[in-house]
């Protein structure tokens, strides 16, 4: 079973990780179960899933194209296949914006998702981690931390801005 | 009694903006350890270290420290000396994004030296990578006679929303930023990947006028209109919308070929402006309106020094020939009467463009100190400037800088030319440059000549990414290798001062040695040509590049 780092206070202030184990299965790797992650194009074809259902997003894919099937989406893992590849981020935010209102498991796949880009993968919303082959869990935990203040409006942090302007209610 | 701390008219961190930049040196210093440690690979370390500003250079590495806008308070250049002389060889390079470059700090040191920036409000975030650049500015920004509004605010706005902004830090390629507020471009921001120009509308309203997709580089192009009139409340979602855009949709698969440029280019201004305006109008729960509370406060930070009121006076009446030289050619018109702007050549001939010295640093801090309210700025040319001098000041501040090597009356000439540091120190470079500069300052030694060439822009990069601009300079110099051997191509009619054109190739390239001999060539067609009180750019201009080829390549036919 695959560790995955998993955020599993949404909506606290306090934010709490741990290591929990996946009861997701990766259809492209022909895994079988009840909780299935289907590549975006072969969606269609699992609409009537009686398992929930998940959706592995490539960085090309467009966000656009899940359309009235992200309702019935409970995960949907976003591919970091390198460390340059930025256009996940992009998929993470929209996800998360009113306009597709997604708020089930965000998900980080792929090889690049190492304890350098968690913090901003986390601001962008996604809330689940599985880390890169050799990623220590201690490091990967603290690298949540480095960070308590960001300039721009995201989850977790109030920004900057919201903290100059507002007093915290 | 507490005496109330210096404070300089620029933006002062408080301590949410320190927290930030402190939590990024920790970061980075561990990188660094983990990297040093073997647990980061090259390429992992690369990424990160290239987001704070750190290149693995030819020699040694080299450090890329951010000046937002290219504001220094003395205090903060007193520092970059202290760092130069501590953990370099004693100077710096300042380049055309007005950063400060050195070349030879050990890489254990740089969290060491990100620490001490730190404590002066500094950092180096984001100087390189693909990632949003530091942004830059108008050097006459708040002191410019035409001005619509000061620029600096909103670069100060837009270096808060770019840092480690969590979306847009790992983007196809760099993005480079711009903000004017005069009608006369004085920041190249029409070669920017955005450029924003300062406007009023009808009810007297700021907004910004907004060009997107400019850029030098291996494919030059000019910016287009996006956006005519941007209210200022929507600075920022207007720039997420295009960065989101950008990011979703610009190349990955060729590193030549992933500038917004490209994109804008490929889908065309309509289009793109579509995608922009759709994702802008959809996406304002995530990308909110600025503050004007944000806004005002940040606004104050840059309200105008002390001025006192003083009337204009001729300062150089009975003054030696060589002040007033100084006077004409360094010295600019301030909006403030009795006041002047002057700059602080760093284009001495026999010394690199753009270099400065630990001692000079110090002694220019202490000048501004005494006569310019204690700031001082970088330009985009690779001078600094002395932005408000009392004009019964400027002859001791001609004098100090005299004697300090930093007073060669050659801005706006042809010796004040724009050079990237080259084969020397770069290892993309194809060409030496900074060996050329000096043959051309050899060349073009006698002021009185100079002088008689006019305003002249030269502009010269040792490869084809461009970091020297040569695309834009009325002469621009291109370094190109040739079967091993470093040869020199000659464009003309590039400009960027308030019409933005883009320099024409005049033909074969020439050996290194031929350089300024060629442009010696190039300017007595200029003379030869010119009409009464025509500068150099005008002539080119009326006469097209035909006469100039001629008078280059037909002498050089005659000479071999």
């Amino acid at each position: 079973m695959r560790p995955i780092l998993k955020r599993l206070d949404v909506g606290s202030a306090r934010e709490r990780r741990e290591i929990v184990h996946d009861e997701w299965k990766y259809v492209s790797l022909g895994e079988e179960g009840t909780d299935l992650i289907v590549p975006l194009a072969e969606l269609k074809n699992w609409r009537n899933h009686r398992g929930r259902l998940g959706v592995r997003l490539a960085p090309a894919d467009q966000v656009e194209d899940l359309g009235d099937d992200v309702k019935l989406l409970s995960l949907v893992a976003i591919d970091f296949p390198s460390a340059g590849e930025g256009r996940g981020f992009s998929q993470a935010r929209l996800l998360r914006s009113q306009r597709f209102g997604f708020s089930g498991e965000l998900r980080a796949v792929g090889a690049g998702v190492k304890q350098d880009l968690l913090f901003i993968m986390a601001r962008c919303g996604i809330d689940a981690f599985e880390l890169a082959p050799g990623q220590k869990v201690e490091e990967a935990l603290r690298a949540f931390q480095r960070y308590t203040v960001a300039y721009q409006p995201a989850e977790p942090l109030a920004s900057i801005q919201q903290q100059r302007y507002h007093v915290a209610g | 009694m507490r005496h109330a701390p210096i404070i300089e008219p620029m933006y002062q961190y408080d301590q949410l903006d320190q927290a930030f930049v402190d939590q990024r040196v920790a970061e980075f210093r561990d990188q660094t350890r983990r990297f040093l440690a073997g647990e980061l690979s090259e390429d992992e370390f690369k990424a990160v270290r290239l987001r704070n500003g750190l290149y693995i250079q030819r020699h040694a590495p080299m450090l890329r420290i951010a000046i937002p806008y290219g504001l220094l308070s003395t205090r903060q250049l007193r520092k970059l000396g202290d760092i130069a002389q501590k953990y370099d060889r004693s100077f710096g390079h300042f380049t055309t994004r007005t950063n400060l470059q050195l070349n030879w700090p050990k890489l254990e040191s740089v969290p060491d030296i990100l620490a001490e920036l730190a404590t002066v409000q500094m950092h180096a975030i984001q100087t390189s990578g693909n990632c949003i650049r530091n942004v830059t500015a108008d050097h006459m920004a708040g002191i410019a006679t035409d001005e619509v509004d000061d620029p600096r605010p909103y670069c100060e706005i837009i270096r808060q929303w770019a840092n480690l902004h969590p979306e847009f830090n790992y983007l196809p390629r760099k993005f480079k930023i711009a903000v004017t507020g005069s009608p006369e471009d004085r920041a190249a921001s029409e070669v920017h990947d955005v450029g924003l120009h300062l406007r009023r509308d009808a009810a007297g309203q700021i907004g910004f006028q907004v060009l997107v997709g400019g850029g030098l580089g291996r494919t030059p192009i000019i910016g287009q209109v996006i956006k005519d009139f941007l209210p200022l409340p929507d600075l920022l979602s207007y720039l997420d919308a295009i960065l989101r855009v950008y990011n979703r949709y610009g190349r990955r698969d060729n590193i030549h070929k992933a500038r917004i440029k490209i994109l804008v280019k490929a889908v065309g201004i309509a289009k793109f402006r579509d995608q922009v305006e759709t994702e802008w109008r959809a996406a304002k729960d995530i990308s909110p309106a600025l503050e004007m509370a944000q806004v005002d406060r940040i606004r104050a930070f840059f309200k105008p020094p002390a001025y006192e009121s003083l009337p204009d006076s001729d300062v150089t009446a009975g003054r030696e020939p060589q002040f007033q030289a100084w006077y004409r050619y360094n010295t600019r018109a301030h909006k403030v009467a009795g006041y002047r702007a002057a700059f602080v050549s760093l284009k001495a001939h026999g010394q690199n463009p753009g270099d400065i010295s630990s001692a000079q640093m110090a002694a220019v801090a202490d000048l501004a100190d005494r006569v310019s309210f204690g700031m001082v700025r970088v330009t985009h040319n690779q001078n600094l400037l002395l932005a408000d001098v009392k004009q019964s000041e400027l002859y001791g501040v001609w004098q100090e800088l005299h004697r300090l090597g930093l007073a060669m009356p050659n801005i706006g000439t042809l010796t004040d030319m724009i050079a990237c540091p080259g084969l020397d120190f770069c290892s993309l470079a194809n060409a030496g440059t900074l060996n050329v500069a000096q043959q051309i300052q050899k060349q073009f030694d006698d002021l009185d000549y100079l002088y008689d060439l006019g305003d002249i822009e030269v502009k010269m990069s040792g490869c084809m990414n461009a970091c020297g601009h040569h695309h834009v300079g009325h002469i621009g110099i291109l370094g190109v290798d040739k079967h091993g051997e470093e040869w020199y191509q000659i464009t003309l009619g590039g400009s960027v001062n308030g019409f933005t054109a883009l320099g024409q190739v005049i033909g074969p390239s020439v050996a290194q040695a031929d350089v300024a001999s060629t442009i010696e060539r190039i300017v007595d067609v200029y003379r030869a040509e010119r009409e009464d009180g025509e500068r150099f750019i005008e002539t080119f201009r009326r006469i097209g590049v035909k006469p100039f080829k001629e008078g280059v390549y037909a002498a050089h036919s005659e000479a071999a």
